[in-house]
């Protein structure tokens, strides 16, 4: 057996794609290891061994760098989760309009990042913005989202949460979809009611679903940058920088191999985050 | 079951389709409107209205990469000029400002796709860019000899001259709106304390004292940077000490002041409500219209200012920045950018041509018939025109008596690239200023690093 499918595929076959693969992907990613390690501008390195990871880690604006991106990827995940995982459940039961709404929920995964944040820092305005003279009709005076470095990240996420609830809903339906209906009519016959076919029935079997949303969204915020950007450029001072946006600035300001460096560690550090996660939560799926 | 699944699928690939329809649109739309911004123009190939019919010869083209700010009418008409009278045609490339452009710069030069001519900052940005490396020396053009000595060292390297002023210099100053200061019967500030009482004044009047727009980061750091006349009139080797990586912000009481006057002006409220978020536009409309005082901002903003707000631009006046001691009141002058011939142009001659045209009289007329000027030119023998805006009118005494010094960045090669961010950050009460100064040395630290400067 082994040897025959030896024949039919041959190890070439895998050049084209390996070597795409190492072109694009492997790369580049050692390349970056290396470049992490040295003091490079566009026509000239020198090999600097960890002084640049040194460096990083000196930065007063890493600590807060971690922690907001933390605070970010956490809040952003959860609020997905959440929120994904309700307007699943509402939109799989009995309703008109169903495939509209499902569409309607599904739109604002679809519109470019920079786009919602240019939009949302507009509405977001503390005196202009749409969202401020709303809650001013109803007689609430309501914060300086942006502006205020207390709110401003969470404010940022709220956005973001807008913006991704519709994939996560999305990842919950079609697992929602999957479960047999056949523990829902035997739920039934026992007399249960939808709080319990809920918990028991609907929140253990999505898990898969679930552990996808999660790493999905976890990976997203923990590397976000683009609606940080658009939104607030890091600002007011550092209440919103991230750890991508810290190393675009570092870029942009011309310390290339810090920037490098900086990368190399939000590679790491996404997969210190990720991975265990995705070990621990794997291994508490049931089969259907 | 498997019905609805495949309507909904449909609306979706539907949604999907229809929403790239739209996001196309958009993206049109959007470069448009930045075209807008610079002065109605769309991207490239700015250069002049002329038929081709009219001249004989095959034209010569030059292409020029410049910032979005920097195409401004006055530009333009030059290009006419030239164009008319030396039978060059430019062809005009525009590029964001800020550190987007910085990097596409570095980039183009680094991959030898640099246009003809590059207009890029002068003084510490420039020497960045490693000048000798990318640049035509033009220590021997005679044309060189027009452009007065103070500008020379901001576009020198190792002895060598690398640029021509690509408009008058202008200054770092306190504009007031005159109005306002009448109304209440205020008096231009000699000190700091002064202006910390007329801004009491004008809070108590209902109106802001000091307009902030950090939604636009580098406009924050005005405080700090026109402070600098008053640091060299106290610490007069600060520049060199600076550069030599000795004094640093928090050695030196005279320099860490700036931040302290950013954190004064943002602890006792005199900035309008939304300063963390407003923009450079929503300032000058403030100004403008009188609901804002003060705005701390470079002269550039007149001419946009007349632009969008006609006369009122006469309302506004300018003074430099106090200092506490009467005796020590001058302007902290901005050196114009400048122009550069890239190393591997093949049209070195029609290049210098342009570039002697662009600084001779009649190219500076050419200018001063689109642009009126935000402050002197540093060309010999050219006076500030008698039409001029009346806060740059309010400059000459200061010029005249001496009393002006270039800003830090003109006069050492080092300027730490987080220093908007960490000025926001003392406005908005997340930092002292002590922490202020600490954070920018070591930014600055990491420049002189990256310039190659041994500080250790």
């Amino acid at each position: 057996m082994n040897n025959s499918m030896k024949k039919i595929y041959p190890l070439y076959f895998l050049i084209p794609a390996a070597l795409i693969y190492c072109t694009f992907f492997l790369l580049p990613t050692s390349m970056a290891f290396f470049y992490g390690m040295t003091w490079w501008t566009l026509d000239d390195w020198e090999f600097i061994w960890f002084d640049n990871y040194i460096q990083f880690f000196k930065e007063p604006s890493l600590r807060i760098g971690f922690q907001n991106t933390l605070i970010y990827a956490f809040s952003t995940m959860g609020g997905k989760v959440i929120l994904g995982l309700l307007l699943a459940v509402f939109l799989c039961s009995k309703i008109r309009n169903k495939s509209l709404l499902r569409s309607v929920v599904f739109f604002p995964a679809l519109l470019s990042t920079i786009a919602v944040g240019f939009t949302f820092s507009a509405m977001m305005h503390p005196t202009n913005g749409l969202i401020n003279k709303a809650l001013g009709i109803l007689g609430i005076e309501g914060p300086n989202w942006l502006g205020n470095p207390k709110i401003a990240l969470l404010s940022v996420a709220l956005t973001d949460i807008w913006k991704g609830v519709g994939i996560a809903t999305v990842i919950f339906i079609a697992g929602i979809m999957a479960i047999p209906k056949h523990y829902y009519e035997a739920l039934k016959i026992d007399g249960g009611n939808a709080l319990q076919s809920f918990f028991h029935i609907t929140l253990p079997l999505s898990r898969p679903a679930m552990n996808t949303v999660i790493i999905l969204a976890l990976i997203g915020g923990l590397r976000t940058f683009d609606l940080v950007w658009a939104m607030t450029g890091g600002g007011p001072g550092f209440s919103t920088d991230l750890l991508a946006s810290i190393v675009y600035k570092q870029y942009a300001s011309g310390f290339f191999g810090l920037a490098t460096a900086g990368n190399v560690m939000l590679f790491v550090f996404v997969a210190l985050v990720a991975f265990p996660i995705f070990r621990f939560l794997n291994r508490k799926e049931v089969d259907l | 079951m498997r019905q609805v699944k495949l309507n909904w699928l449909t609306f979706l690939v539907g949604a999907v389709l229809f929403m790239f329809l739209l996001v196309g649109c958009n993206s049109s739309e959007g470069e448009t409107a930045s075209g807008d911004d610079s002065g109605g123009e769309s991207g490239s190939e700015t250069s002049s209205g002329s038929d081709d019919g009219g001249t004989s010869d095959e034209p010569v083209e030059l292409s020029i990469l410049v910032s979005e700010t920097a195409s401004t009418p006055g530009f333009k008409k030059v290009l006419e000029g030239i164009e008319r009278d030396l039978n060059i045609k430019t062809k005009v490339e525009v590029r964001p400002g800020g550190p987007e452009g910085e990097n596409i710069v570095k980039t183009r030069l680094a991959t030898g796709e640099m246009s003809d001519l590059t207009l890029f900052n002068s003084g510490s940005l420039l020497m960045a860019l490693n000048p000798e490396k990318y640049f035509v020396n033009l220590s021997n053009e005679p044309f060189m000899d027009r452009i007065m000595d103070s500008y020379k060292p901001v576009v020198t390297s190792n002895g060598k001259l690398f640029g021509i002023p690509a408009r008058s210099s202008q200054v770092g100053a306190w504009l007031y709106n005159k109005k306002i200061y009448k109304e209440l019967n205020l008096e231009v500030p000699k000190t700091w304390d002064e202006l910390m009482e007329n801004n009491e004044k004008i809070k108590a009047a209902g109106k802001t004292a000091v307009i902030g727009t950090y939604g636009e980061t580098w406009t924050s750091q005005l405080p700090i940077l026109a402070d600098y006349y008053n640091v060299q009139a106290e610490v007069p080797d600060f520049a060199d000490s600076y550069t030599e990586g000795e004094a640093k912000y928090s050695n030196t009481p005279q320099a860490l002041r700036g931040f302290a006057r950013i954190q004064e002006i943002g602890e006792r409220g005199f900035m309008n409500e939304d300063y963390t978020v407003a923009t450079y536009d929503q300032g000058m409309k403030m100004l403008a219209e009188g609901t804002g005082a003060h705005y701390p901002m470079l002269t550039q903003v007149l001419p946009l200012i007349a632009e969008n707000f006609g006369d009122k631009v006469n309302d506004i006046g300018a003074f430099p920045q106090p200092s506490d001691d009467p005796s020590v009141n001058g302007h902290t002058v901005w050196m114009p950018d400048a122009i550069m011939i890239n190393k591997e142009t093949e049209k070195l001659e029609a290049a210098k041509k342009w570039l002697e045209y662009y600084i001779s009289e009649e190219g500076i007329a050419a200018y001063q018939e689109g642009d009126k000027s935000i402050g002197p030119f540093v060309i010999k023998g050219v006076d500030l025109p008698e039409d001029a805006y009346p806060a740059v009118k309010e400059l000459v005494p200061y010029f005249e008596s001496g009393n002006v010094a270039p800003a830090l960045e003109f006069v050492s090669p080092i300027k730490g690239p987080n220093l908007p961010q960490i000025c926001t950050s003392v406005g908005s009460g997340q930092m002292t200023a002590e922490e202020a100064a600490k954070m920018y040395d070591d930014d600055v630290k990491k420049q002189a690093k990256q310039l190659g400067l041994n500080w250790d």
